[in-house]
């Protein structure tokens, strides 16, 4: 296969350095594409598609008839990552959950950072995801975010940086696991001569983390169960991957009942006691007696059998008031004042809508920045300047004036790119990072994440919902390559 | 110390129940339309007499001529294997299976998933009717994928609680399946006893066994054909596994597993009636039933699986926490 003819366009490139040669990470991945004959890539691609479809490895399209189930889009070219980088983003994920957590715990108790000056009240109390319900509540081991999946991005500059905390309910994972299985199927002379990091560890740590919180019992191990929305969920196949590959009970709230503030499930033998909910269920749809009274999902009490120590939740409820868009941009603040360091993994500049000052130059600059609703996620209430009509910008323009707490805006990033398949030959397209943290006796990031890809051309939304693919992502070992197998 | 292995999830039992109920319905689906495809070369009927009586067999007789008019090969065909709205046609069963497979995917084995989805794969693309020359094989792979399946399920998926009732799904069905195909089937064969003996009646009743892929068996059981020892064979062999009592036994056996109760005693209502149906099995004989009327024999069979199934959803489904602990004994709140 060519490479010569690929153009980095003026972009980062993952592979290619700004004079078009190969990174040195990239070198060997390169070569072997291209010794490929004509057609070949191809060839393996398609097998990944078959393969795909074949696992039923899908998600669930909203707003389509219900139960329309698509694959992921899959494309074969690895993104790879150097050992050094790899380490410095593991220091910069950890401090930053560190501080996260410290911070949730803070705010559902004395809330010291507010009492000296660092992050106004007004801020946390406007937050939608800020729940009353948890005020004065102590989860395990004082740990709120239990499973992190952070978005990081490259820019034009080549510095990495936040663009996300989803502490909430963050999903993915199972397309990191899967897509390093499929490449190994599909692909596996790439691997020759690399010190590929693996991932399949993952479900066995998240395991362990969820043990690790369960409620003190008398005797046996701990009942930890995965707690989902059920089967037309977008993320669905995730919920069951991840419950198959720890060997736990997948629940739906309909198989859960609270008694004497425990929590038991409806069992061939009767009742049995359930220590540990990994649940997939936002907060609003967990306990009708505690939030939305209409979900029809949920488990009613559960939040008395939580508050009583009875039952474990992951993640915590209430943790989403450090996920909301406008607190984002106060974590570098966050950091210094409960880790006392400065950040390592430097946030994208924000403007808060809501400051008179920030919200006139956002108003003025549409046309250049990203506008984010300060609580939405998967790509929707979203606008992305240069590509929006006139129209479009003067919507938000008086979205914005009518409600300027929801908004923040942040400068369009030039992500950076990755070789992707596109027909015959490569092209550059735009892409993100989801590595995945987990916090229960210690903090652990697997040496990897979701890689996601904007597959439309020049296009800067990676979300699944809206377009977006995902790759295989290498984390590479700082152990050297021997020498012989290079060769 | 050895921890108790945690009980299924009622919803997770159902599921896996109904998922070998839905995969050996679809094998059978198969099997009908693959011997009489056979017959007719062997024994051309009319249409109405060939074709006729599957749809009988389904009971869907007045749905089928409200939709189709007469039956035709290609109208029967297609109704049995790929109409989407007869909720037991082939394509209908696997698409329930898969439905309820998904559900438990965490349950089940990885390569059950594969193989259940592939086969749904397979008849989703299968839109219209397949060619003459393909039509025989079409219905092969479709039972072969079944077998497969069951194959799959023994081999990689632990003989646990969840195995079990996949089994006493897959057991009940066939039992039911066996016995309806030799009601219709001997009530067709035998309006004239004058046939009786003749070589049309051979080719009959070997279609039958052959149905049930149990013409080799039964030859080395009995030789001769004669209607007496087919019914023997298909409602009362011990060894042949798709004769009712064999399958009974089967089911009885996983019912016991699952509820951990001895063989022979009962403390849930299934188990009860399932012990009473398999010793009847085990002690009838076959002039007695010929005697009494194969048909109100077979019919009884029928109702009495019918009922059993009906007490499994009630014995192993906890609907409001209090009433099910006291009505089990089991632990609950109040025991733990």
């Amino acid at each position: 296969m060519r490479l010569n003819t690929y153009d980095a366009g003026g972009f980062y490139d993952e592979m290619f350095d700004a004079a078009g040669n190969a990174r040195p990470e990239a070198r060997l991945l390169l070569e072997s594409i291209g010794s490929l004959e004509e057609g070949q890539l191809q060839r393996c691609q398609q097998a990944a598609e078959r393969i795909l479809v074949q696992l039923g490895i899908t998600f669930n399209v909203y707003g389509d008839s219900a139960g329309t189930e698509r694959p992921f889009p899959f494309d074969l070219v690895p993104r790879i990552i150097r050992a050094e980088e790899w380490d410095w983003i593991e220091r910069g994920l950890t401090q930053r959950i560190h501080a996260l957590n410290a911070f949730i715990d803070d705010i559902y108790h004395k809330q010291r950072i507010i009492k000296d000056g660092v992050i106004p009240e007004e801020v946390v109390r406007s937050a939608a995801s800020f729940r009353p319900q948890c005020v004065g509540l102590n989860p395990p081991k004082g740990v709120w975010c239990h499973i992190t999946g952070t978005d990081l991005v490259r820019g034009g500059d080549g510095q990495i940086y936040v663009l996300e905390d989803n502490l909430r309910v963050p999903s993915g994972v199972s397309y990191m696991l899967e897509n390093r299985d499929l490449m190994k199927r599909t692909f596996p002379q790439v691997f020759e001569g690399l010190q590929v990091r693996p991932v399949f560890e993952y479900p066995s740590f998240l395991l362990h983390t969820l043990e690790s919180i369960a409620p003190p019992r008398a005797t046996g191990k701990p009942v930890v169960v995965l707690l989902t929305p059920g089967i037309y969920n977008s993320a669905y196949f995730e919920h069951s991957y991840l419950a198959q590959k720890m060997g736990i009970p997948l629940v739906e709230g309909r198989d859960l009942v609270v008694e004497d503030d425990r929590v038991w499930m409806r069992t061939t033998k009767g009742l049995r006691r359930v220590d540990v909910i990994y649940r997939r269920i936002d907060d609003d749809f967990l306990d009708p007696e505690a939030f939305r009274p209409d979900s029809l999902l949920s488990v009613p009490g559960l939040l008395r059998a939580y508050k009583a120590g009875n039952v474990a939740l992951a993640n915590a409820p209430g943790n989403g008031v450090a996920d909301d868009k406008v607190m984002y941009a106060y974590v570098p603040e966050m950091i210094r004042y409960y880790e006392d360091e400065d950040p390592i993994i430097p946030n994208v500049e924000t403007y808060l809508c809501w400051r008179d000052t920030d919200r006139q130059h956002v108003l003025q600059n549409l046309h250049a920045l990203v506008v984010k609703a300060a609580n939405e996620a998967g790509g929707y209430g979203m606008l992305v300047g240069p590509h929006a009509s006139v129209a479009e910008r003067d919507a938000f323009k008086d979205k914005i004036q009518a409600n300027p707490r929801n908004y923040i805006a942040q400068p369009t990033l030039a992500l950076s790119r990755v070789p992707t398949l596109v027909g015959d030959h490569l092209e550059g397209r735009h892409v993100d990072l989801r590595p995945y943290i987990l916090y229960g006796d210690d903090i652990r990031v697997v040496p990897g994440g979701l890689t996601r890809v904007a597959l439309r051309k020049g296009s800067l939304v990676v979300n699944s919902s809206q377009g977006g693919g995902s790759k295989d992502t290498w984390v590479l070992s700082a152990t050297p390559i021997a020498a012989g197998i290079a060769a | 110390m050895r921890t108790e292995p945690l009980p299924l999830l009622s919803r997770v039992a159902d599921s896996v129940y109904w998922m070998g109920r839905y995969i050996e319905r679809a094998e059978n689906v198969a099997r009908f339309i693959g011997v009489n495809l056979n017959l007719q070369l062997d024994l051309p009927l009319a249409p109405a007499h060939q074709w006729q009586p599957l749809i009988d067999t389904s009971g869907d007789a007045e749905i089928f001529r409200s939709r189709y008019g007469d039956a035709t090969q290609a109208r029967v065909i297609e109704y049995l294997a790929y109409d989407t709205e007869n909720p037991n046609s082939i394509a209908s069963c696997l698409r329930v299976a898969r439905e309820n497979a998904r559900s438990i995917r965490e349950t089940i084995s990885s390569e059950m998933w594969t193989q259940v989805n592939a086969m749904y794969l397979q008849i989703q693309t299968q839109r219209s009717l397949p060619e003459p020359e393909r039509l025989l094989d079409a219905f092969r792979e479709i039972r072969m994928g079944c077998h497969l399946f069951q194959g799959i399920a023994d081999a990689t998926m632990s003989h646990n609680e969840a195995w079990h009732f996949l089994r006493l799904g897959r057991k009940l069905e066939r039992a039911d399946k066996t016995s309806r195909l030799l009601d219709v089937k001997y009530f067709m064969l035998l309006p004239s006893t004058s046939d009786i003996g003749t070589p049309y009646d051979d080719i009959h009743w070997s279609a039958v066994l052959k149905s049930v892929s149990g013409f080799e068996m039964y030859r080395k059981r009995f030789g001769r054909i004669t209607p007496a020892d087919v019914v023997d064979f298909l409602v009362m062999d011990q060894e042949f596994p798709r004769a009712v009592r064999y399958c009974i036994a089967c089911a009885s056996e996983s019912l016991h597993a699952i509820t951990g109760t001895p063989p022979g005693t009962f403390r849930y209502a299934s188990e009860q009636l399932m012990g009473r149906l398999k010793a009847e099995l085990d002690f009838a004989s076959v002039e007695t039933v010929i005697r009494g009327g194969l048909h109100e024999y077979l019919d009884g069979l029928q109702q009495k699986m019918n009922a059993i199934d009906d007490c499994l959803r009630d014995d192993f489904a906890v609907r409001t926490p209090r009433g099910a602990t006291q009505a089990l004994g089991q632990s609950g709140p109040g025991a733990a």
